[in-house]
């Protein structure tokens, strides 16, 4: 089975999306989008340095976007530079370096292409064994630390004054990021991963009701723009991360169709259902 | 666990600001905090003891939050310290909890955010403080007051041994306010636990509160609610409107429920609380 190219492709574009989805939805809740976005443009940076100190490139590249991320997190504490232009300065400056330090390696012949857009198509064995491997570790800690995130993530001062250790949990949230990136990078590339965290729980917000629900749904929408994607790619040889991204996007786009039931049921008018509500109440 | 050696709460008798023998739950001594140079708390001195209500007041930008802040360890202090009992269950009601619409998040999902309790836990505590009604609705289509209930009731399903309320009557209409302070002192009967307070209104909150606390950056008065209110540094505070304002025990009838109708008082509440 796993002889079939494009049979390992879908299952290690749907082992990325499973682990994506629930992963980009706390990226969406704690409005990291951009976080995320930089950690991936710093990822080239770490395949140069992988390949310069003769390393595992997925070591490299989690090393790299980790020292990213909590770069990132010390230099938020400049109070005279907000964060879109330090992650602005960031994302673009650690992909130019990073293509600077391919460049430099004058010995390399490695594809650009297949690092910036994903090659999904040339993945072996041994890699669909290693994106399970991760994904799995990743949806393992990831559920480990749920409930604590998920305090820290609607109120960090009320969760820290009950006994939520905040610091850790988000270090470990990060790290987590940073491994789905490195992952993700073989099947969408370095400047379409965060389409993948993303647009899936976006796509689900409006099926949800609970955040736990939300992560399951993203999870889904995120397999099924792979299967989609892929078929796409192969029928109309259309190049394979775009396609899955585009996929993904037009999952989203059916999301916001309106659904009378569903919508109704999100939001419920105000349940109070004796008297008419005060006129100062209500916010 | 530490839980079980706080003074059992029989009916709640006795809760002038006299009975301080208990070990408080938590205290500061000497707090100083310095933010940016700037100076936003001096020396405070403040001890919550189990069954006692404390309510901090001061005008806006007196430091009520930060000190709130300090005492639950959110922030260390420049200079002081905070004595905690080891093992202190704290329930907190944050100022200002705002919702994210993106992230879908149910009233019971809320409740056990930090704890893990049985549907029927929960439940109860929305009953306890008249919200079990709203244990389905998504917490972004709550109204102030409904939202004030529910994280009441999420501080209490913790089984707190003190509860922090950072000015908890806010979004509140003003029947909803002295209803709700009105609940505080209910629970605070009902489970002996600890209430630290912080408003900056003064006279409905006077009447449910035990020991009051003036701050603006530092401590100036404190004593029971009677007292306090003649200080001549409370006066200087607040100016005229402190003048007005006597502190105001008082009975009511009737309550009003959830969605505010009338609801009986039977038998009416026993001898009102003020100093």
């Amino acid at each position: 089975m796993l002889d079939d190219f494009f049979t390992r492709a879908l299952l290690a574009g749907i082992g990325v999306a499973l682990a994506a989805g629930p992963l980009g939805c706390f990226i969406v809740w704690r409005r990291m989008a951009y976080f995320g976005d930089t950690m991936a443009h710093s990822a080239l940076l770490g395949v140069a340095l992988g390949f310069a100190l003769g390393i595992d490139l997925t070591l490299g590249v989690v090393m790299i976007t980790t020292v990213a991320a909590l770069l990132l997190v010390f230099m938020q504490r400049a109070p005279w530079l907000s964060m879109d232009t330090l992650l602005g300065i960031m994302a673009h400056s650690t992909l130019s370096i990073g293509l600077i330090a391919v460049s430099l390696m004058a010995w390399l012949r490695i594809d650009l292409m297949a690092y910036l857009f994903g090659d999904i198509l040339a993945v072996g064995r041994a890699d669909v064994m290693w994106i399970y491997l991760s994904a799995s570790g990743v949806l393992v800690v990831l559920a480990a630390i749920w409930r604590p995130l998920l305090a820290v993530t609607v109120h960090e001062d009320l969760a820290r004054a009950e006994g939520v250790p905040a610091g850790p949990v988000r270090l470990l949230f990060m790290l987590l990021i940073a491994v789905v990136i490195a992952f993700a990078m073989k099947v969408v590339g370095i400047l379409l991963i965060t389409s993948l965290l993303i647009i899936p729980a976006a796509a689900a917000r409006r099926a949800a009701r609970t955040p736990e629900r939300m992560a399951v749904l993203a999870a889904l929408i995120g397999a099924i723009a792979v299967i989609l994607g892929l078929h796409g790619s192969l029928y109309w040889d259309l190049p394979s991360g775009p396609a899955i991204v585009t996929a993904a996007a037009l999952l989203f786009l059916l999301s916001l169709a309106p659904r009378p039931r569903t919508a109704a049921a999100a939001r419920p008018a105000r349940s109070v259902p004796h008297a008419p509500a005060p006129p100062k109440e209500g916010q | 666990m530490f839980r079980r050696d706080r003074p059992t709460a029989g009916p709640a008798t006795d809760h002038t600001s006299e009975d301080r023998t208990a070990v408080p739950l938590i205290a500061a001594a000497g707090v100083s905090v310095v933010l940016d140079a700037r100076p936003i708390l001096d020396g405070v001195d403040l001890g919550v003891s189990p069954g006692h209500i404390v309510t901090v007041v001061g005008p806006n930008g007196a430091g009520k939050t930060t000190l709130v802040r300090v005492l639950l360890g959110l922030l260390p202090p420049s200079a002081g310290h905070v004595n905690r009992r080891p093992g202190l269950r704290v329930g907190y009601l944050p100022q200002r909890l705002s919702f994210d619409p993106v992230l879908p998040l149910t009233v019971a999902r809320l409740m056990t955010l930090t704890v893990r309790r049985s549907r029927s836990a929960v439940l109860a505590a929305l009953a306890e403080t008249g919200g079990d009604h709203l244990i389905t609705t998504p917490v972004q289509a709550l109204s102030g007051g409904e939202l004030q209930r529910v994280l009441l009731a999420r501080a209490l399903l913790r089984e707190p041994d003190l509860l922090v309320l950072d000015e908890p009557v806010q979004g509140v209409d003003f029947t909803g306010e002295a209803e709700l302070y009105r609940l505080i002192g209910t629970i605070r009967d009902r489970r002996g636990c600890g209430v630290l307070m912080v408003s900056h209104d003064l006279h409905v909150v006077m009447a449910a509160t035990d020991h009051v606390v003036c701050i603006n950056r530092h401590v100036c008065c404190a004593g029971a609610p009677a007292q306090v209110t003649r200080h001549p540094a409370y006066r200087s505070l607040f100016g005229a409107r402190a003048a007005a304002v006597a502190v105001y025990p008082h009975h009511h009838d009737h309550t009003h429920g959830p969605g505010g109708e009338v609801v009986p008082l039977n038998p009416p509440p026993a001898a009102g609380t003020g100093g």
